[in-house]
């Protein structure tokens, strides 16, 4: 078997995502400069809330996109993905609060406020390591891809799907929720983790880490888009479209598919484990809330109204739903959750393919000849 | 690997299965030797599809022997194991990959050994193209190459599993009424897709259709309520008048 040079996926890769995962880059340097460098009361300056806000929506977005792997292409429809991007956000607020070091109220050099409030002697053994940036990076990887990995062999292989596998994600992420919130468990209890200082010795609320902070987000963004292209593109992504459109197929074919769930479960957790991680800096807090049902439930909205199944649909939804949450939580804040069932209603009905999915269903038609043409000259210029 | 313990490919001795108290699968007995092509007939529920189900491991039988291949326990293996060792499956109802290519679904059906590495990173080599390409060819399939498999017509759809059949290169291929809901032009092209499928590999084709069997021209075998009612060329069976009863005393 040879091996195909790597960057050959992107030809395979549709017009529009590459136009897309151009604008990521392109925003990832321009709108930190914009805000920068241009004078605060020019028309192209970009004030730091929106920096800020921009940069949660990309974290959003990773999100919508570590999900659309699971559910878009392989069927798996997790209503517990909060849970991962909470534990990555968890782990950077450990490695985050390790980091006040004397400057915190109660000035211990080694523990945290609320280990000196509730009386700790000492810290927790797994609060170890956390002051050091490459152990805590491990840990956003291994945190997140360690529990998917046990919940997902212990559910794909006892052959759990379809919406008993749903109520049993969220149900996880109900009991993180729970766990988390009490004082014992070592993570700050309901007020979470906060009041950061610095992150790998830089003050965490100057400009210029929050425009460093912007930038990564956007690049994983793109990675992340990437890797979905990637995936799709190759055999692999053919199997895990046949996992999801006929699994009991797949296993008269010879494939085990519990194995390729598994693979990509552990995957989309990793992935919004480091949304999480990038998430926590930018907004300055994690705490259990972010473990609530209704959060992952919301993820699920970003990615169906962008469109599941396509690439850069969660994107498009995780801003389009966030944006317009951002504007109406400012006009009528008591309307946005009526709003919010709406929009989801009208897309399941009207869109099922989202927002992406439809204008590209459109689009093909309209230009039904040349549309059809051009997947086919990708298989031949990867042969 | 133990040694041989029979020489033919498929060996079913003394196979019993029960759901619930009922005898789907009652003493059934049935050998198939390399390279045969054996059509089986019966009345709905004589238990056809459940013997499907028991080589192909989707079922466990309560008691009885099934070997493969000489000296291969299917009842020990799942499916995807038994896939991987050489019986492949054609269902009743198409069930090709909708959303994929026909080249897509041939690609699928010959990659079930590979491991989630080389499907990631490998490319796809000469000698699956060419496979790919020949299979096309046998099923007639080489103009429809990129269309969705959605787009197919029932027969095509019937035709492309037989295909992603042949690109798992199995030993033993078992198909499931493949006539079924077929016109005749449809129903002669699949028989001789069949005949030349046979020239290399065995075969069990399960069918109702008896113009079809007919056009088989091979060993018959009639099951009735979970056990073979009687075995030999299509006149001999047709002829038997117990299975003139089982289907015309009803």
């Amino acid at each position: 078997m040879k091996t195909k040079p790597f960057f050959i996926p992107l030809a395979g890769l549709g017009v529009g995502t590459r136009i897309f995962m151009g604008i990521i880059i392109v925003a990832a340097v321009l709108v930190p400069l914009l805000n920068m460098t241009v004078a605060a009361d020019h028309v192209l300056h970009i004030p730091d809330y929106m920096v800020a806000l921009l940069g949660k929506f990309l974290c959003f977005a990773m999100l919508a996109v570590s999900l659309n792997l699971v559910w878009g292409y392989c069927g798996i429809l997790s209503l517990g993905h909060g849970a991962f991007f909470a534990l990555g956000g968890y782990v950077m607020g450990m490695y985050l609060m390790r980091q006040i070091g004397t400057r915190g109220v109660y000035g211990n050099p080694v523990l945290p406020d609320f280990m000196v409030f509730l009386n700790y002697s000492e810290l927790p053994w797994f609060w170890l390591g956390f002051d050091q940036f490459w152990f805590m990076a491990l840990m956003v990887i291994l945190v997140p891809g360690t529990l998917a990995f046990v919940f997902g062999w212990l559910a794909f292989r006892s052959r759990v799907s379809g919406v008993y596998l749903s109520i049993i994600t969220q149900a996880m992420t109900y009991a993180l929720l729970l766990a988390f919130f009490r004082n014992d468990m070592g993570f700050g209890g309901n007020n979470g983790l906060t009041d950061f200082k610095d992150i790998l010795g830089f003050n965490i609320q100057s400009r210029e880490t929050r425009a460093t902070l912007f930038a990564l987000s956007a690049l994983f963004l793109a990675l992340f888009l990437f890797m979905t292209a990637f995936i799709t593109a190759s055999r692999f992504g053919k199997l895990l479209v046949a996992t999801r459109d006929g699994e009991d197929r797949t296993r008269f074919l010879g494939y085990r598919p519990e194995r390729v769930k598994l693979f990509v479960w552990t995957l989309s957790a990793v992935m919004a484990g480091i949304a999480g991680a990038l998430y926590v800096p930018q907004v300055g807090i994690i705490n259990p809330g972010e473990f609530a049902p209704a959060n992952s439930i919301e993820i699920v909205i970003w990615t169906a109204v962008g469109g599941r199944g396509t690439i850069i649909g969660p994107v498009i939804g995780a801003f389009f739903v966030n944006g317009g949450k951002s504007l109406f939580t400012g006009w009528f804040p008591e309307f946005w959750l009526f709003v919010l069932g709406a929009l989801f209603v009208f897309t399941t009905l009207y869109l099922p393919n989202g927002i992406v999915g439809t204008f590209s269903e459109h689009w093909h038609r309209w230009r039904a000849k040349p549309a059809e043409t051009l997947p086919d000259a990708a298989p031949q210029a990867a042969e | 690997m133990p040694p041989k313990l029979t020489s033919s490919m498929l060996y079913l001795d003394d196979v019993n299965v029960s759901f619930d108290g009922f005898k789907a699968i009652n003493g059934l007995s049935l050998i198939l030797e390399p390279g045969e092509m054996r059509a089986i007939i019966g009345p709905n529920g004589a238990g056809k599809t459940t013997m499907m189900d028991i080589i192909t491991g989707k079922t466990k039988p309560d008691i009885g022997e099934v070997y493969f291949n000489g000296n291969i326990d299917v009842t020990k293996h799942d499916e995807s194991a038994i896939a991987t060792m050489g019986i492949g499956r054609k269902f009743q109802k198409p069930t090709v990959f909708e959303n994929h290519t026909v080249e897509d679904n041939l690609l699928l059906a010959m990659s079930g050994t590979q491991t989630i590495k080389s499907m990631l990173f490998g490319s796809r080599s000469k000698n699956e193209q060419e496979n790919i390409d020949q299979i096309l060819a046998t099923t007639r399939l080489t103009a429809r190459r990129n269309d969705q498999a959605a787009s197919l017509s029932h027969g095509q759809k019937q035709w492309l599993e037989i295909g992603m059949l042949l690109a798992q290169d199995p030993k033993l291929l078992l198909v499931d009424e493949p006539v079924a809901g077929m016109t005749d032009a449809e129903t002669d092209e699949t028989a001789r897709l069949l005949r030349e499928i046979a020239r290399n590999h065995a075969v069990i084709v399960v069918e109702h259709d008896m113009d079809f069997v007919r056009n088989l021209d091979v060993k018959v075998t009639c099951l009735h309520e979970g056990s073979v009612l009687a075995e030999g060329s299509l006149d001999v069976v047709s002829n038997d008048q117990r299975v003139i009863d089982v289907y015309l005393g009803r």
